[in-house]
């Protein structure tokens, strides 16, 4: 049985169970606009955090403090005014609708054609799910599972009270507290993620995604996420959801660490389809993300793959430190651009070990008047004996006022490593297109099978469940871009 | 089965086909035959509604239905197909689901179905083995690397399983040795049927010793010059293009 269909099930049980469930009224708590050391206090407050994590958002903001924003990025937005911006909402604060009659329309079509189940449908809309599940019931059935291997999974919140000595000694270890501009806001603000510990030789039982389904809607402003695989430990992780998510934020600050030690294998998937803005480039989310993960041990792993097709900014790097003898790191990326989107968008493999592997393969997809940019780093330190990298870097542009460009960095510093880079710009060819038409296949869809078909080794490395889906998302995030 | 009359059609402003005439019935074989340039390819191309060849002037009926105004994939639904002289690359999409994605976006426009994954496989491997195509070549992206033999037949298969009223065969000799060109006329030949018309596009008389048509047609300058039986084909060998057009004027 898939996991999907699984979840299903188990969701459709616990409705029957829940049919009579109550509805609780869910107060905002919201603090006032503004950031300042009394903000920081009272969120930390708010999450009944230790002293010591108090100083350490504390020494984050005083360091912010000093920090200018990045400006290198291909990306233009009008400047974002910190100080006019709430930082702190209770995690369920949006309003409730009462049905999905309140729904936009335009979003439940989508969901339509993405297939995703009615309840689901439900929680992702923001609608009141009491009648239907209750959430929290299904997590609490994942967790025994989990709990039983010895995995634990829980909110970073929870992870800070619960097991303080984890979360000190791998916190800001991969993303240093000063790391970045957004990623020391991230440190000093941030509302609440996840936290993943996989003992020594475990194999997560269950793809980390299934949970996250459900969950998706816990998925805040400034998230923060931990994920530590020991020794021999493998762990497959899924954010975010195929789905568009309904979200009244506009600055998204983000830092995910990953650590895996001796021979330890993470997988971390992403789909992020936040709300792009409009077709005149109106509104959209802003997307300043801070990803890194340490192969800390030998013979470790780390593969990032994603899919951004949302956000009206996109600055993002997911990246490896491959630290450890003859560990790998992987970085499979598609990135949709269309109508006045732009996503900045690559990794950074730092080759330190003997041995170490990196493979970079991006696919960037421009439409409309969109700016997609792949920015890479590849450095090679003089320690890195035999280091090996490949990189491919595929455009594909649909019209003619959209762009593509691509921004490789190499630093080599040792002469044994081999680095290779490969990178391609095409359009969607017309004769593609009627080859398609004249076989019954109209435009939109022929649009969709040629991206998907661009696209295909990325799509390979999602999770099988996930995998349908996105590209279902791949070509719901191109409707219209050919007249 | 088709009925065009007095077609005009212009591609970029500049007029390449000037009141074409051409009636085919159900059952039917025709050749077009004609020198470079004639509007061979733009008949094939305006059939099958590609965007950029503006219909000016005249009608093209087919099964009593104007088709001027059908988009290209209404065209295919509705059971109009055309082999093409250069069929396109398509990376990353295996031939298998290029055929399962169009044969079910038709099927849908018809109002019928979707077909499953394992019943469209049925039905193409049973329409494969007899052009020779291996299933091997199914799991391949389309027409990737393909060789000029290897691409004709997939478009001859895909005529096997789209089963269409119309089918158009534009230059589907071009390129092929003389292997090749038996087997996928023999393709064809399997095709004809009292209820399919078809409609093969050619330079030379070769492809018609193995296609036997109806009729033939001759196509200069725009215009239909000269019809005939197959003996017309023949003929064109004989004296060349250049004489049957002054023999015509």
């Amino acid at each position: 049985m898939s996991a999907i269909r699984e979840t299903a099930d188990q969701v459709a049980t616990l409705g029957e169970k829940y049919k009579y469930g109550f509805v609780t009224d869910i107060e905002m708590e919201v603090t006032p606009k503004g950031l300042n050391e009394d903000v920081v206090r009272l969120i930390s407050g708010k999450k009944n955090e230790p002293e010591w994590m108090l100083e350490w958002r504390l020494g984050a903001f005083r360091r912010w403090k000093e920090m200018t924003e990045p400006s290198w990025a291909r990306v233009h937005y009008p400047k974002i005014d910190y100080q006019n911006s709430s930082y702190y909402a209770a995690p369920k604060a949006n309003p409730k609708l009462e049905s999905l009659d309140e729904v936009d329309p335009k979003l439940l079509e989508t969901y339509a054609k993405l297939g995703i189940p009615l309840h689901e449908q439900k929680l992702l809309a923001g609608v009141a799910v009491d009648a239907v599940f209750d959430s929290v019931s299904v997590a609490t059935t994942f967790k025994k599972k989990l709990g039983e291997a010895g995995v634990i999974f829980c909110p970073i919140s929870e992870a800070i009270r619960e097991h303080p000595e984890l979360v000190k000694k791998y916190l800001g270890s991969v993303v240093p507290v000063s790391d970045n501009f957004f990623a020391t806001l991230n440190s000093a603000v941030f509302s609440d993620g996840s936290f993943v510990y996989v003992p020594k030789g475990v194999r997560c039982p269950m793809e980390l995604s299934t949970y996250f389904r459900i969950n998706a809607s816990e998925t805040g402003q400034f998230e923060r996420t931990l994920i530590i695989a020991e020794e021999g430990a493998y762990v497959s992780y899924l954010e975010g959801c195929t789905a568009p998510m309904r979200d009244e934020n506009q600055l998204h600050a983000a830092v995910v660490e990953l650590v895996a030690l001796d021979g330890a294998e993470i997988k971390y998937s992403t789909v992020q389809n936040w709300y792009p803005g409009n077709e005149e480039g109106v509104g959209g989310i802003f997307n300043f993300v801070t990803k890194r993960g340490d192969c800390r041990g030998r013979d470790s792993k780390i593969s990032w793959t994603q899919v951004e097709t949302g956000s009206a900014i996109t600055w993002k790097y997911p990246s490896c430190i491959l630290r450890g003898d003859n560990s790998v790191g992987e970085f499979y990326s598609i990135a949709i651009a269309n109508n006045y989107q732009q996503a900045d968008t690559g990794t950074k493999m730092i080759h330190l070990g003997r041995n170490t592997r990196s493979r970079i393969v991006s696919k960037g997809i421009s439409a409309g008047h969109a700016q997609n940019t792949y920015r890479g780093l590849v450095s090679v330190h003089p320690k890195a004996e035999n280091a090996r990298n490949h990189t491919q870097c595929d455009s594909l542009l649909i019209g003619k006022s959209c762009g593509a460009h691509t921004v490789p960095y190499i630093e080599s510093r040792n002469p044994s490593a081999r680095i290779e880079h490969e990178a391609t710009t095409s359009k969607i060819a017309e004769d593609q297109l009627f080859y398609c038409t004249s076989r019954g296949i109209n435009q939109e869809e022929a649009v969709a099978l040629i991206v998907n078909g661009f696209c295909k080794e990325v799509l390979q490395q999602l999770p099988m469940e996930f995998a349908v889906e996105a590209q279902k998302l791949v070509g719901i995030s191109l409707e219209g871009s050919v007249g | 089965m088709l009925e065009i009359k007095d077609l005009h059609v212009s591609v970029g402003g500049k007029e390449i086909l000037k009141g074409l005439n051409l009636s085919i019935g159900a059952g039917e074989v025709h050749a077009i035959m004609g020198p470079n340039g004639s509007g061979k390819s733009t008949l094939s191309y305006t059939l099958a509604g590609r965007v950029g060849y503006d219909v000016t002037g005249g009608s093209i009926i087919y099964k009593g239905e104007d088709l001027t105004a059908l988009p290209t994939d209404a065209r295919a639904a509705k059971g109009i197909f055309l082999a093409m002289q250069y069929p396109v690359e398509i990376p990353g999409v295996t031939t298998i689901n290029f055929f399962k994605t169009a044969l079910n976006s038709q099927r849908r426009a018809r109002g019928e179905s979707d077909l499953d994954a394992v019943s469209v496989l049925r039905l193409v491997r049973g329409k494969a083995a007899a052009l020779k195509v291996p299933e091997e070549m199914l799991k391949r992206a389309l027409n990737v690397g393909f060789s000029g033999g290897e691409k004709k037949r997939l478009e001859i298969l895909q005529m096997a399983l789209f089963e269409p009223s119309l089918a158009i065969l534009d230059e589907t000799d071009s390129g092929l040795d003389i292997d090749a060109l038996k087997l996928v006329a023999d393709g064809v030949n399997a095709l004809r049927a009292p209820d399919r018309a078809m409609l093969v596009i050619t330079h030379y008389q070769r492809l018609l010793n193995y296609i036997v048509p109806d009729r033939v047609h001759v196509l200069s300058a725009g215009r239909i010059i000269k019809d005939g039986g197959k003996e017309l084909a023949h003929e064109l060998e004989a004296k060349g293009y250049e004489q049957i057009i002054k023999d015509a004027a």
